[in-house]
């Protein structure tokens, strides 16, 4: 990570005081959409999405004490190959790389 | 606070937000040709749209106050045939003539696909020959940091000058990389996509307001067209100074675009 240039001039103590309501609403809506998809489980379904896979991984991230945090996240989010590829497949992108040879 | 919004599609936008970007302080805005959510079926379609981006969208923002510029291209979403892109790329002589246009954008990759990168490479040709300002489009979401990648690679093959060349979308991941190989960056503020404005201020902390910049790439999707003034809200909440919030909102946009004689940011 880079030096900061540009310091943000809050205290530690400022900064939880003006996010932590929010970053506490966030963390509860990723809770609430994990158990939203357990609930939503049908026969048939794959076990795991790659997807819920991905998140459960980047979770473990921002826990792990190692900072940089966001970057890291993109970084495990992200396709990590260097070729093009022969064609595209569609227009839009769904967040994390889907598992080889899925089609998604 | 004046400021500029670099990167907005007003095409896909209201009326409603030229009057809530000008009480905003907005006084001048560039827009890159892009996808319109459904492929064109001809290259007239084309034809039209760069009469809208030169002739009516400019009028519309003049109505409240912002000096409207634009970017021509074949975007990459639409580059996967590269025969009717072509097509379309035979149109730009033209149109660059028209005294709102800065440039070639945005070009780009979207899925990192072959045909997408021949003709990013035809347009980075066409703009090093008639040397033009570069506006790059950097791929969405999984696929952006290796784009970004491909496309910085793509752009040192040609004697194009990074500090003519803006890569748009950065994130975190990839902020860094852009600003070491000398490009200029673009922040864009997206609800959910791309950076919050929250993240594009955490950004300007990290690595400074050197050839970075943010936009709101407002559209027809999930965006905000005041989504700069919120950052210059956030970096003002953070009790960042006026200088710093000048300086990525206003300065540094007038400094890129100004190697255009053409750009005007009106903010006299």
């Amino acid at each position: 990570m880079a030096d900061s240039e540009t310091p943000n001039p809050m205290s530690r103590t400022d900064v939880v005081d003006a996010y932590f309501l929010e970053h506490r609403a966030k963390l509860l809506d990723i809770a609430a959409f994990l158990d939203r998809v357990d609930r939503a489980g049908k026969a048939g379904d794959e076990a795991d999405d790659f997807r819920i896979t991905a998140l459960r991984r980047a979770l473990e991230v921002l826990d792990d004490g190692k900072g940089d945090r966001v970057r890291r996240v993109l970084d495990l989010m992200s396709d990590t190959s260097s070729e093009l590829v022969d064609v595209a497949p569609g227009k839009g992108a769904c967040g994390t790389p889907p598992p080889a040879g899925s089609g998604a | 606070m004046t400021y500029i919004d670099p990167h907005i599609h007003m095409v896909s936008r209201t009326t409603d937000d030229y009057r809530r970007m000008a009480l905003a302080g907005c006084t001048a805005i560039t827009e890159p040709a892009f996808w319109a959510g459904f492929d064109r079926s001809s290259p007239q379609g084309f034809f039209d749209y760069y009469r809208q981006l030169t002739e009516s969208e400019p009028a519309r923002a003049a109505q409240y106050g912002i000096n409207h510029h634009c970017w021509l291209c074949v975007n990459p979403k639409e580059a996967e045939d590269p025969g009717f892109a072509r097509e379309v790329m035979s149109l730009l002589p033209e149109f660059l003539e028209r005294s709102n246009v800065l440039g070639i954008g945005e070009i780009g990759l979207n899925k990192n696909s072959k045909n997408e990168m021949t003709i990013l490479e035809e347009h980075l040709a066409f703009a090093e020959e008639r040397d033009q300002l570069v506006l790059v489009h950097t791929p969405h979401l999984e696929d952006k940091r290796k784009g970004t990648l491909l496309i910085m690679d793509a752009i040192a093959n040609t004697k194009l000058k990074p500090d003519r060349v803006l890569i748009d979308h950065v994130e975190e991941h990839t902020v860094a990389d852009v600003l070491d190989r000398g490009f200029w960056a673009g922040m864009t503020l997206y609800p959910e996509t791309k950076c919050t404005p929250q993240r594009a201020a955490d950004i300007i902390e990290i690595y400074g307001t050197e050839r970075l910049w943010m936009n709101s790439a407002g559209d027809w999707g999930d965006s905000d067209p005041l989504a700069v003034p919120k950052a210059i809200v956030e970096l003002r909440r953070r009790g960042h100074s006026a200088e710093t919030i000048r300086t990525a909102t206003l300065e540094n946009p007038k400094t890129f675009l100004g190697q255009s004689p053409r750009f005007d940011a009106g903010d006299a």
